[in-house]
């Protein structure tokens, strides 16, 4: 049995690489695909252009963050990213409803089956897109001016005297405890509020909603407003705990929609759950066990290679064989969301 | 009335110093700039160029060139990125333009197009100012292809040798996914397991990440204290640094030259104190005065590869003196020992002394900006600076 120390030692490596990294990673994921799972239970279609709102929300953020900086404003050793975050949220929802009138609308009116919206959504990322690189740039953005560390790992090293450090970022802290609050407000938000009920309502079955009063307009105007919310708070909170890259909020589209479609698509629980299964699958699998072997096993078990499943350039990968393992053998998703037609 | 004399005018002049051109061709020999002045380097290449007519312009202003003779610079572009067109662009300078040598190409696919095809075929010598593949060293070139850049094998020795010196047996090495960081990692490892080191993982990164910290988590796992980053320091090759210094996975880095420059110091948060590597150049005499005589000429010579190409030049000019004419066999056949020792050293701004030398029956070995010195296949070994960082990067030592 190998001694408690060493089992400490491993426990602390993998809290340090897998489960604080996976934890604040699945936080970001949940928030983008409840936004992306609320669009599709509502107004029923899968929104490609969602991963570049989060991009959009962010580079507001940023820019407002930039010209509080300018001006001295300074809320240490929270990060000023947080006092402009509501009026990246406010620009980024009138972009979000603005979008809706000029191009989805449209087809609603008109009827249109699902796919094309989902195909104008594709025209309205890569507009997205655009308009982010024109304002921004296509370059590496950084914006947190906060405190870094809770935790230096070196400074776990000596406190508890392993050999095996555990550095805590405020940002991981700070995306966990939003990503909380927020994913608690809009539970209580749909279930117990008027609004949200005629947005479940709604969700449910449209005809019957519309006979009983509800008005559609204000349900398609109020689920854009928490999508662009949802899109916005995602996207700082992960561009302060990594970066700020439009390419790379294009890209989390991918494991956005994995962690929805896991979940069951249309079921907000399942997106919080999905993001989470997405993240800690995608560190998981990718991350070489060998220390940890080493810590746990005896002598002659431990593992002479790396002990790791897949290289770490297979991340994007991951979510997609979870994309596609669900859609072939459970397509309604862990909690039974809708089937995209 | 008065635009009809002027046109009048101009036409005479034009067609006077056409004329006066004209004659001056006769006598000019004429030798090729071949370089990527469209495409990927273009920001770097005009330089080059203006650096290599440079020593043109002084063995031609010298009197002493085969007794008087003029070199005239025609320019070519590779496009860098399509190898066909640098072909048929050198093709066009060898029978055509009827060049005797020429200074090229700029990038390494170029330049092994324009050896295998051109140079080796027609007997015509290129010296190359900044090809760097490793593959180069063994192209097919019939002995026309040199190069003033040293060969990317070169930094990866160097490198591995600095590593065992200070006594680090076992390494991480994370590289960028291209062919300058798999042939930076691929030389590197071989010349540091062969030195006694140890490799414990070798894993690619992509650039453009947002995040590496899984990456550094497959890294330290291998049980490395040490890590080589081989990348570039704007891209994935500081988030690689960055996120290690976050999860202290490793604390101080061993960088070639795509990783090293001020803008890495400044972009990381943390200390980056001990991280040492290696950075092309010199810090010869040569290279200093190199710099003046370029400013004196209204060049500026501090950036990438403009020494190179002044030597490129020269080594030509150099050349044609030692074996009293501007044939091609005997360009290519003279390149070597104008370069290498035995003679009288020659430095930067010293052509006309050196073509006086070799007028005389003399011998020279120049050394010029770049320090050259070529090995067998006729490579510069290339002088690389040990630089370490405290707090920012100092060099240490050249090797």
């Amino acid at each position: 049995m190998p001694e408690t120390i060493e089992m400490l030692n491993a426990l602390t490596l993998f809290s340090n690489f897998v489960l604080i990294p996976g934890l604040a990673y699945g936080s970001q994921l949940a928030l983008g695909a409840l936004g992306v799972t609320l669009v599709f239970g509502i107004l029923r279609f899968a929104n490609f252009a969602h991963g570049d709102l989060m991009a959009f929300g962010t580079m507001v953020t940023i820019l407002m963050t930039w010209w509080l900086q300018s001006l001295g404003v300074s809320i240490s050793p929270l990060p000023t990213a947080l006092i402009a975050l509501p009026i990246g949220i406010i620009v980024t929802a009138l972009f979000a409803v603005a979008t809706d009138k000029a191009v989805f609308s449209f087809y609603r009116l008109k009827k249109s089956p699902p796919v094309i919206l989902t195909i104008a959504s594709i025209g309205v990322m890569f507009m997205m897109n655009a308009i982010v690189r024109f304002i921004i740039g296509p370059n590496d953005q950084r914006f947190y001016d906060g405190e870094k560390f809770l935790m230096k790992a070196r400074e776990f090293k000596q406190l508890t005297g392993l050999d095996e450090g555990l550095s805590i970022r405020y940002t991981q802290v700070l995306t966990v405890v939003v990503a909380l609050v927020v994913v608690i407000a809009l539970f209580w938000f749909l279930q117990r509020s008027r609004t949200g009920k005629a947005m479940r309502a709604f969700s449910d079955n449209e005809d019957l909603a519309l006979l009983s009063g509800i008005n559609p307009d204000r349900v398609v105007l109020i689920t854009w407003i928490i999508a662009a919310a949802l899109a916005t708070i995602a996207g700082v909170l992960y561009g302060m705990d990594k970066s700020f890259k439009p390419f790379t909020y294009f890209q989390l589209l991918l494991p956005i929609f994995a962690a929805a479609i896991v979940g069951g698509i249309g079921h907000p629980v399942g997106a919080v759950v999905g993001g989470y299964v997405v993240a800690f699958s995608e560190v998981m699998v990718t991350y070489a066990y060998k220390k940890v072997f080493v810590y746990v096993l005896p002598e002659d078990w431990q593992p002479e290679g790396l002990s790791q499943l897949l290289s770490t350039d297979y991340k994007f990968a991951v979510s997609f064989i979870i994309l596609v393992v669900v859609l072939l053998i459970k397509p309604t998703g862990l909690f039974k969301g809708k089937v995209i037609k | 009335m008065r635009k009809t004399l002027l046109a009048t005018a101009t036409a005479l002049a034009l067609s006077a110093s056409m004329t006066a051109m004209a004659a001056s061709h006769s006598e000019a020999i004429k030798v090729g700039v071949i370089l990527g002045f469209t495409g990927p380097i273009e920001s770097l290449t005009p330089t080059m160029a203006d650096s290599a007519e440079l020593a043109f312009k002084e063995a031609s202003e010298s009197g002493a060139l085969l007794d008087g003779k003029k070199i005239e610079a025609v320019r070519a572009d590779t496009t860098c990125v399509d190898a066909a067109v640098a072909s048929s662009a050198a093709e066009r300078l060898v029978t055509s333009e009827k060049v005797v040598a020429m200074v090229g190409a700029a990038c390494s696919g170029s330049s092994t197009a324009i050896a295998t095809k051109v140079a080796a075929a027609n007997g015509v010598a290129m010296i190359s100012p900044s090809s760097t593949s490793p593959a180069l060293t063994t192209v097919e070139d019939n002995g026309m292809f040199f190069r003033t850049a040293p060969s990317d094998a070169r930094q990866g020795e160097v490198l591995a040798g600095i590593v065992i010196d200070r006594d680090i047996k076992e390494v991480a090495i994370t590289y960028t996914n291209n062919d300058y960081g798999k042939g930076l990692a691929e030389s590197f490892s071989t010349a540091y397991k062969a030195k006694g080191g140890k490799v414990a993982i070798s894993a690619a990164h992509e650039d453009g990440k947002a995040d590496y910290s899984a990456e550094v988590g497959a890294l330290s796992a291998s049980g490395a204290e040490e890590l080589v980053v081989l990348g570039y320091l704007d891209q994935g090759g500081r988030g690689v640094i960055q996120a290690s210094l976050d999860a202290d996975a490793f604390s101080r880095f061993i960088l070639a030259d795509g990783m090293i420059g001020d803008s890495l110091i400044k972009n990381v948060d943390g200390s980056l104190n001990g991280t040492f590597g290696t950075l092309p150049g010199s810090e010869s005499a040569g290279a200093k005065m190199f710099l003046d005589h370029a400013k004196a000429n209204g060049i500026d010579g501090d950036g990438p590869y403009r020494a190179e190409s002044y030597d490129a030049a020269a080594l030509l000019v150099l050349a044609m003196q030692a074996g009293k004419s501007a044939d091609r066999a005997s360009i290519a056949k003279n390149i070597m020992s104008v370069a290498n020792a035995p003679g009288e050293k020659i430095l930067p701004g010293q052509i006309a002394k050196a073509l006086k030398i070799l007028a005389e029956g003399g011998e020279v070995d120049y050394d010029g900006a770049s320090n050259v010195e070529f090995s067998e296949v006729g490579e510069a070994a290339g002088s690389y600076k040990e630089v370490e960082v405290a707090p920012k990067f100092n060099t240490m030592k050249v090797h």
